[in-house]
């Protein structure tokens, strides 16, 4: 098998070794965090002006669970996302510009403003879309995993879901179709606590979703979702083993979001003083940074780098896609067919 | 080389062909095979109506199982779909797509529009449609006007073994996602087929019999109801109708519907979906905007009723338009040789 | 029990597909005098408008088929006999007349519809008719098949064994064309002869046909008897491309009507049926390919590629040349070319499809061919 994962090197030796990868992979996936994280920041301010249309879900806290994940991958794994996707794009490498202007609605954006927040793909890159509609995903990425295994590339798919989407049939059906045909789909469970604003001590049965895996015959793992490495350890076993036709799992991550379901929700759900307490104490990048630089593999220095760099990047990509232009009319009933 | 064929040996025929000159036509569907990790033998059924029969033996794994999961291997093909391959996917009877919609209404009919024309979703679903099998309610319905509702889908519904094969061919050729309708009562019919692959392209409708005083449009089984109305009102009345098998509703051929119109002045639409919002209050809207100069009568539509399918045999041949209503509609529009 | 002095004429059955046929119209008044080849009375088909000619010579009696009204084949719809034959016998004959059933055994008798044969040149369809010492090979034009000589061939049978071929990429046949040129369909000619053990024939060409079965003869004339060459390619330069390319290009029944509307000298002779029948030989695989390449290579840009006149000038076999006058795909002019060294015939009346638009004419043309 010729897939190349440079970030996988090292993770089998992992548990004794409190910084378990190169420090190049380290700088990789702290810049992704960040730029997931300021993008999310950015889009924050941005929507309380107005100048964004729709509604907007944000990833902001739950930056190590798709980074972790992403690292293992290459192009030519697929992942199929959620309705909160913008954190498994960026991850996926989809241009970040693209992105931004794609939530303007402009024509420059990754689906030519066709799409939104809710929609960018890149197929390209191996991302199959975020998606509006919960738990649509995990069929999807069962095929993804099923053309895989057809064309022997050794590719995988992972479809991620949140504690809310757990319980769509589909999620579940799809458990049971990975599990039959023994597919290289990872299903990522991320578990924020809430189903827009439903508890998810309210809406699940089971004291713990690996039950649920269980039950289709799956393994299953939970991790700190909020501990990149955690993430990024059990993700590399269970994407490694998946490839070598060890077939589906479960992983969950257990993670918080920063903000509400979406933009403007004012989150009275939530227990007073929750938000703050999670910055402060489960906040991934933090979490990240401390570790990495307490180690002295990567110093305080090089972190502010990628902050500056970041920030410019993100700067740039708003104002590109205020100026960018809107999408014509002609472009209202382009692209609905390849041919019709 | 042409022989007699039944319409349901075409759509093997079809099928077997395509995976023939296509390694990435795969079948996915319940019982496609039969037996599948059963103690008895592969390809029990091929089909629950044997359509697929014999495939198996020579295309093994190319052909899957599946459980009944709809929403799970529909998602599946159309994520396969979107990844390079080119499923085939068979929805036993179109009424299951109460379980699958999501995956076709919201993903593949979506992917190519929301992504600003970076998909495609090369998806072909095969699904029995229409009444007359005794099968009741949620095993009969003409569901077709749901999906050609929905832009970014085709549908196809062919009337004949000949049009079945070449439609079936060209569905799986087609870049977009398409819905072939199958009506059960057809699988026997026979009609000269050629061995050859060849295609037929959508938006082309058949002009079955030729005719001066009315023009009859339909598709799938009732074109043969229409073509005995038409023999009945050439013997009795005089009354010479031009019959248009529209083969696809989506997209559909609209030329020929109004070149007919503007030569007989009259229309009929039988349609045996229900009637509300259906291919035939589409037809009739249609050309009553683009060739109300042309009409001498109001158009008629022939459908079923606003009822479910019932299951009594008493009842059920009174819910498919017969070949009398549709003659006593074509009346309607010649008054004078009503009177006569 | 017959009755000798009185001739049923009886609805066709033009190729083995036709269940009944249409009278549109008589051409000849009740009492009118008969000749033998004397076209008397239109029929339509769901495939083909044409003409039944008389096989017997007669007063027309009675003209039975009334205009617009659909009669299965062998039915009676008109009756010849000499003039002192009296009425009542007419009506008795008439009376007593009964369509002769078409049963299994008489279709099978008939022999196979088609058959096939594997040449070089691919697996190549093909029809045989007759028993006769002569061997006669049809050859159809560009995009057509062996049914373009319903209306001749069992009359040539008659007179000899005729075959009537699918050329690669045509009707039936493997559609792969080689290098889509003249030579490799000559070669399929000949190869097809090969295969069949027919050492020597009679070559009739239509239209593109009549360019591959000159070239036949040019290449291998030891193989061909004669050249009957009707509206055919190969004997000027110029050619409608806007029919080849039409022809090619059309994937709709709305396209595809004008341009076979070109063939005839009557437009309306092209119906529903027809056009369908072309389409579906369109939609197989191969079969545009084979069309285009075909097409670009022997008539690019309303140029023939190949003008044998010359050439043919130089051969001995005996050559028919026969134009339809009002030819709007190869102009009638081309029948001079031969003018000469060929037996000539310019037929009024008639377009691209002469053959089939004045097959008793054609028909008759081809049998005195023969016996030269």
């Amino acid at each position: 098998m010729s897939i190349q994962t440079p970030m996988q090197s090292t993770h089998g030796a992992l548990s004794n070794n409190p910084i378990p990868l190169e420090k190049d992979a380290l700088l990789a996936s702290y810049r992704t965090m960040r730029t997931i994280r300021d993008f999310e920041e950015r889009l924050h301010v941005e929507f309380a002006k107005g100048d964004i249309p729709g509604f907007v879900h944000l990833y902001a806290g739950e930056e190590a669970c798709a980074t972790g994940i992403m690292m293992h991958l290459t192009d030519s794994d697929r992942i199929a996302s959620t309705h909160r996707g913008h954190g498994h794009c960026i991850a996926k490498g989809v241009d970040v510009a693209e992105m931004m202007a794609e939530i303007y609605g402009k024509s420059s954006g990754s689906c030519r403003g066709k799409g939104g927040s809710m929609h960018i793909a890149d197929l390209s890159k191996g991302m199959m879309g975020a998606n509006g509609i919960l738990g649509a995903g995990a069929p999807l990425i069962c095929g993804a995993a099923l053309a895989a295994k057809f064309r022997g590339d050794g590719g995988v798919g992972i479809t991620f879901f949140g504690d809310g989407a757990a319980n769509q049939g589909t999620v579940l059906e799809s458990m049971n179709l990975a599990a039959i045909w023994n597919l290289p789909v990872i299903f990522v469970l991320e578990n924020n606590g809430y189903a827009e604003a439903t508890s998810v001590i309210y809406a699940t049965g089971v004291d713990s979703f690996l039950d649920r895996a269980h039950g289709f015959g799956l393994p299953g793992v939970s991790v700190d979702g909020t501990d990149f490495f955690a993430v990024h350890k059990a993700a590399g076993e269970l994407i490694a083993k998946a490839r070598a036709g060890g077939g589906p799992a479960l992983l969950e991550c257990k993670m918080v979001r920063f903000y509400g379901h979406f933009e403007g929700d004012s989150q009275t759900y939530k227990a007073k003083g929750e938000n703050d307490f999670n910055r402060l104490n489960r906040d991934c990048l933090k979490i990240f940074a401390d570790r990495v630089t307490a180690a002295g593999v990567v110093s305080d220095a090089e972190i502010a780098l990628l902050d500056r760099e970041v920030a410019n990047l993100i700067d740039e990509a708003v104002s590109s896609a205020k100026s960018a232009p809107q999408p014509t009319h002609h472009e209202l009933t382009s692209d609905v067919y390849v041919s019709y | 080389m042409s022989r007699t064929l039944s319409f349901k040996l075409a759509i093997n025929e079809a099928l077997d062909l395509e995976m023939r000159r296509d390694p990435t036509v795969i079948l996915l569907g319940e019982d496609i095979v039969g037996g599948s990790g059963s103690p008895g033998e592969m390809d029990a059924w091929g089909g629950v109506l044997g359509v697929t029969k014999g495939l198996y033996g020579k295309h093994g794994n190319r052909l899957i199982d599946t459980p009944l999961s709809e929403s799970a291997y529909i998602g599946a093909a159309i994520g396969a779909a979107a990844c390079g391959m080119r499923p085939v996917a068979e929805l036993m009877f179109l009424d299951f797509m109460g379980v699958c919609f999501d995956q076709i209404l919201n993903q593949a009919a979506k992917f190519r529009y929301m992504f600003g024309g970076k998909a495609k979703t090369p998806v072909v679903i095969r699904a029995m449609v229409g009444a007359g099998f005794r099968a009741a309610a949620q095993h009969s319905q003409m569901l077709t006007p749901m999906f050609t509702h929905v832009p970014g889908l085709k549908v196809v519904c062919p009337s004949n073994a000949y049009d079945a094969k070449g439609l079936l061919i060209q569905s799986i050729r087609d870049d977009d996602p398409v819905i072939f309708c199958e009506h059960k009562n057809l699988y026997a019919s026979e009609a000269d087929v050629p061995a050859e692959p060849y295609a037929i392209p959508f938006g082309e409708a058949n002009v079955v019999r030729d005719g001066r005083d009315v023009t009859i449009v339909s598709y799938g089984l009732t074109v043969h109801r229409a073509l005995e109305a038409a023999a009945t009102l050439s013997k009795r009345s005089g009354l010479e109708a031009e019959v248009i098998d529209l083969r696809t509703l989506s997209p559909i051929d609209w030329d020929t519907v109004i070149e007919s119109v503007e030569n007989t002045g009259r229309l009929v639409v039988v349609d045996e979906a229900n009637p509300r919002c259906s291919i035939a209050t589409d037809v009739a809207a249609y050309v009553a905007q683009h060739a109300f100069g042309a009409l001498k009568a109001a158009p008629q539509m022939v459908t079923a009723p606003h009822t479910p399918v019932p299951f009594s045999p008493a009842l059920e041949d009174l819910y498919i338009p017969s070949a009398d209503a549709i003659a006593a509609a074509v009346l309607k529009t010649h008054p004078q040789a009503l009177a006569a | 029990m017959t009755d000798t002095r009185i001739k049923p004429i009886v609805m066709p059955k033009w190729g083995l597909s036709m269940a009944e046929g249409k009278v549109t119209g008589w051409l000849k008044p009740e009492g009118a005098k008969i000749a033998v080849g004397d076209e008397i009375v239109e029929v339509e088909t769901d495939k083909i408008a044409g003409v039944v000619e008389a096989g017997d010579a007669g007063v027309l009696r009675r003209t039975l088929g009334a205009p617009g009204t659909v009669y299965p084949v062998k039915a009676l719809i008109g009756v010849l006999a000499d003039e002192d034959v009296p009425d009542v016998d007419i009506d008795a004959f008439v009376a007593a007349f009964a369509v002769p059933a078409e049963t299994e055994e008489a279709a099978d008798a008939a022999g196979p519809r088609y058959e096939f044969v594997d040449t070089p040149a691919g697996r190549l369809r093909y029809a045989r008719r007759g028993e006769g010492e002569k061997t006669v090979v049809l050859v159809h034009g560009f995009g057509g098949d062996l049914d373009n000589w319903l209306f001749n061939i069992d009359a040539l049978a008659g007179a000899a064994t005729v075959y009537a071929l699918d050329l690669p990429g045509h009707g039936q046949s493997d559609k792969a064309v080689g290098e889509a040129s003249l030579a490799f369909l000559s070669g399929a000619l000949i190869a097809f002869m090969d295969a069949l053990a027919i050492p020597r024939a009679h070559l009739v060409g239509h239209s593109m046909g009549g360019a591959v079965a000159s070239a036949a003869a040019l290449e291998h004339p030891g193989r061909v008897a004669s050249l009957a060459l009707i509206g055919s390619a190969g004997l000027g330069p110029e050619i409608n491309s806007g029919y080849t390319d039409g022809f090619v290009a059309a994937g709709s029944r709305r396209d595809m009507k004008p341009v076979l509307e070109q063939l005839f000298h009557e437009p309306a002779t092209v119906t529903r049926q027809l056009i369908e029948d072309i389409l579906k030989y369109k939609r197989l695989d191969g079969v545009d390919g084979a069309l285009s390449a075909l097409s670009a290579n022997l008539f690019p840009a309303q140029r023939q590629t190949h003008v044998l006149a010359d050439r043919l000038k130089e051969t001995d076999a005996p050559i028919l040349v026969v134009w339809g006058e009002t030819d709007r795909v190869i102009p009638a002019a081309h029948a001079g070319a031969l003018e000469g060294r060929a037996t000539v015939e310019v037929l009024p009346g008639a377009g691209h499809m002469v053959q089939m638009e004045k097959s008793s004419r054609v028909n008759e043309l081809l049998l005195d061919h023969l016996k030269r």
